[in-house]
């Protein structure tokens, strides 16, 4: 067996505000391999990394290198100890030339010159020693994302890299460009680098590496070769709940349809399909859920539905018959639907703004809170108090400013502001992201009670245990396509379903026709 | 009419524009490396004028016009190092630094200008001195040339050589290198070991240096005595020539040389029978055309880049 090069003991990191985003990880590399590091968003791959690349320090645990205990405080420590790291944000200087990029921060010298000709010249000999085909002369802003990638591949290697940590390198990537790059790789290896490939694309990891260490809820799910575990297995282990929520859900009639979505088609600013006809309806009292990993089209889904993408969204989408596609946000809500974002810190709410003010922001203009030129200051406090009191959130009133909240009460406080004003249907995207568990549940219960009110609701989550319980209907997300439907998601097993979201498995045929999880074809 | 062209084709006009520019060039060019930098200094205003008096002061007190341009530049360095350290050191925000430096200059150098020469409208009251003005050999025998170009002051040239300076040295050496990439995108910079306060830092004391030489300029060159705000605007119209020129250094030199003409303009036109109020304005009309042609231009630049 080759000798471990790197080996990182026990580590765990919790962040300041009591987040536990590692606990006790081991990780090791041997001389030599493509060594994958999978998991699901938030299950501490990218912690991980950071901490190796001196960007984080660690909580607990230590990094061995080559035998030798490291301690890297920034990640220049970490180059020194040759250790380089191709970021998923390109860290190229747009109006510079390959060459410039190359060298900066270790400009080669002639007077008091750049020596640019030996830049190139650096550049160039690199290039084909690697077989990464760069025009050194060229600029990087007229550079496509796949040479960019190849620039920065460079980079660390000019730099001395040995060890090369690439975060999600495929996720900007053509399929072309991902073929290129997997032979790079495979010359890199050759040449005795040894690189980390992080992904949770489970047919590249399975075509390119050599062993893969699965993180799940911050800790190793183990580590495997690659030859001894099949792609079932990897979407087990990363795909799974840790504590099954149980809530009382009483059994919902259901009224007509209030949101029908038909054909909505997406094309994004990178070419890609990012909404691949999207047929999707929700009845009165219905929770639809969203399941999928990241970056699946959920995203733009929920942009389109909340007049974030424009005019350049093509299909229909209904509420009670009235078109929302292409509207803005403003008529959006004025026809009675809710959005409870994402982003809470900049979307969500206005930070330096006191909580009164950031749940009048919605509906401020309707009669009830103010008088022509004036707001009603008395009924919007004693609004924000019932509020207060309902979400059970803890501030010292009203007027406190919302940034000063924990993520948790902040995120009752945007909730509450977004089921209050009576909704027909609700968007809710993430909504127990980071948040402590008691706020989550609060969150939840509220869900399922506008639910018994009759209200739609959306629900888009990465949080399987969430979409899981909350769902009446469950739809999974894929490549910007809805892959499968399911009628009964408390049924359905984690492992089904990471096949899905992995993109391992298929639902063959028209998915808005509530299909049933029998019709189901492995591809 | 005739006597209208007669002044602007005239040599005396041609020589007044490079004198009038001088000022605003040196200033334009400080304001052009701490933008590449990323940060703007909008102090330039006050830290010519602090430059203004302390030249004063100092050639003053010594008897020399070196020793008190060295006093000038001194003081502009220290007032950007104090910039610097309220903005990278404990994170104030620039503008209110920026800010901060002009309130201070208008009315510290008019309390210094009291307390020095008891006098707070000028420093007549000084034995201040004047750098030399250059007589080019062979040039100034060149026709038409020979009297544009010869017998300016020391700092104009200074102001010359300096475009191909910040040229050559934001475009050719590891310090432009790094200023640019810093300036455009920080966490590059630092991904590769560059500090990003330290580089800045560099800028802001560059910047200043380079407005100091203008304020210089003004009480011992352009004028010989130091007068209550007597940059009147020029470290602002500075920001905006750089600005006008896309953050280029050649691009910085036309548009410093488009002030200065309006602003020669405006002093050769007063012979004229046009009313002065009215002249006295040319040099800002032009700076808010200027910057208006600017904005279209770029808007219509990032139109056609958005389309392709």
């Amino acid at each position: 067996m080759r000798q471990n090069v790197l080996e990182m003991r026990n580590i765990t990191k919790v962040y300041p505000n009591g987040v536990t985003a590692n606990r006790n990880v081991d990780f090791s590399l041997r001389e030599g391999e493509i060594h994958a590091l999978a998991g699901e968003n938030g299950a501490g791959k990218s912690t991980l990394m950071k901490i190796l690349f001196g960007m984080e320090p660690p909580s607990d645990g230590e990094i061995m290198l080559r035998g030798e205990q490291m301690r890297f405080q920034t990640p220049q420590d970490a180059i020194a100890k040759g250790i380089g790291m191709v970021h998923q944000h390109f860290m190229l200087v747009p109006s510079f030339s390959v060459a410039e990029n190359m060298v900066l921060g270790m400009e080669p010298k002639k007077g008091f010159s750049v020596n640019y000709e030996e830049a190139v010249r650096m550049t160039q000999a690199l290039s084909e020693k690697y077989q990464l085909a760069v025009d050194p002369r060229a600029k990087v802003e007229s550079l496509s994302v796949g040479m960019k990638q190849k620039v920065e591949i460079l980079k660390a290697l000019l730099r001395g890299a040995k060890i090369l940590i690439l975060d999600e390198p495929t996720a900007v990537l053509t399929p072309q460009e991902t073929d290129e790059l997997f032979k790079q790789l495979l010359v890199l290896k050759q040449e005795g680098h040894t690189i980390v490939f992080i992904s949770h694309k489970l047919k590249e990891v399975k075509a390119i590496c050599d062993r893969i260490t699965i993180m799940r809820s911050g800790t190793s799910a183990g580590v495997f070769d690659m030859a001894d575990v099949t792609e079932q297995e990897i979407s087990r282990l990363m795909v799974g709940r840790d504590v099954v929520l149980k809530y009382d859900k009483v059994e919902s009639f259901y009224g007509p349809p209030v949101l029908e979505v038909k054909e909505l088609n997406y094309v994004n600013a990178l070419d890609k399909k990012a909404l691949n006809n999207i047929r999707l309806s929700i009845r009165a009292g219905e929770i639809v859920g969203i399941a999928g990993v990241e970056g699946n089209g959920q995203a733009e889904l929920v942009r389109a539905l909340t007049g974030g993408l424009g005019g350049r969204v093509k299909g229909s989408a209904k509420v009670n018959g009235s078109e929302i596609a292409g509207l803005d946000m403003r008529s959006i809500r004025e026809l009675g639907i809710s959005y409870v974002p994402e982003d809470r810190m900049s979307q969500g709410a206005a930070k330096e703004e006191s909580i009164s003010d950031n749940i009048i922001s919605t509906r401020y203009r309707s009669k009830d809170w103010n008088k022509g030129l004036f707001l009603k200051g008395k009924s919007i406090v004693r609004l924000a108090e019932k509020l207060i009191e309902e979400f059970k959130v803890r501030c010292s009133g009203p007027a406190q400013p919302i940034g000063m909240l924990s993520g948790g009460n902040m995120q009752k406080v945007i909730v509450a502001r977004e089921c209050s004003t009576d909704p027909i249907l609700l968007i809710a995207e993430q909504p127990t992201r980071g948040v402590d568990v008691g706020a989550a549940q609060l969150v939840h219960q509220k869900l399922l009670e506008m639910r018994s009110q009759n209200c739609a609701i959306l629900l888009i989550s990465a949080d399987l245990n969430e979409i899981m319980e909350l769902s009446d209907t469950l739809y999974v997300m894929y490549g910007g396509e809805l892959v499968a439907s399911f009628d009964k998601p408390s049924e359905v097993t984690e492992e089904e379903l990471g096949l899905y979201m992995l993109g391992l498995k298929k639902q063959q045929g028209d998915h808005t026709g509530r299909g049933v999880a029998s019709d189901a074809q492995v591809l | 009419m005739d006597s209208f062209w007669s002044v602007l084709f005239s040599t005396d006009f041609a020589f007044s524009v490079l004198r009038v520019t001088t000022p605003i060039l040196l200033a334009a060019l400080g304001a052009l490396i701490s933008n590449k930098a990323g940060i703007v200094n909008i102090g330039m205003e006050g830290t010519m004028l602090v430059g203004a008096l302390t030249g004063v002061i100092v050639s003053a007190y010594t008897g020399s016009a070196w020793i008190g341009l060295l006093g000038a530049v001194m003081s502009g360095i220290t007032l950007s190092a104090i910039l610097a350290y309220f903005t990278l050191k404990i994170k104030t925000h620039i503008i209110l630094g920026g800010i901060a430096i002009n309130m201070f200059a208008s009315g510290g150098t008019v309390f210094i200008l009291y307390l020095v020469s008891g006098d707070k409208g000028t420093s007549t009251s000084l034995q201040s001195k004047v750098l030399p003005n250059l007589h080019i050999p062979l040039v100034q025998d060149i026709p038409v040339l020979g009297p544009i170009l010869s017998g300016h002051n020391v700092l104009t040239y200074i102001s010359l050589l300096a475009v191909a300076g910040v040229y050559y040295m934001l475009k050719r050496t590891p310090l432009g290198l790094q200023i640019r990439s810093v300036g455009e995108n920080p966490q590059a910079a630092q991904s590769v070991g560059i500090s990003v306060a330290k580089i800045q830092c560099i800028a802001l004391l560059l910047s200043g240096f380079f407005a100091s030489l203008g304020g210089a300029f003004m009480s011992m060159g352009y004028l010989s005595l130091f007068t209550r705000d007597m940059t009147a605007g020029r470290g602002w119209i500075a920001i905006a020539a750089e600005a006008l020129g896309g953050g280029s250094t050649i691009g910085t030199f036309i548009a410093s040389l488009i002030f200065g003409a309006t602003n020669a303009m405006a002093n050769a036109l007063q012979i004229l029978k046009i009313p002065s109020e009215l002249i006295a304005t040319f040099p800002y009309v032009a700076t808010v055309v200027g910057l208006l042609v600017y904005a279209m231009i770029e808007s219509k630049r990032k139109k056609r880049k958005k389309g392709i």
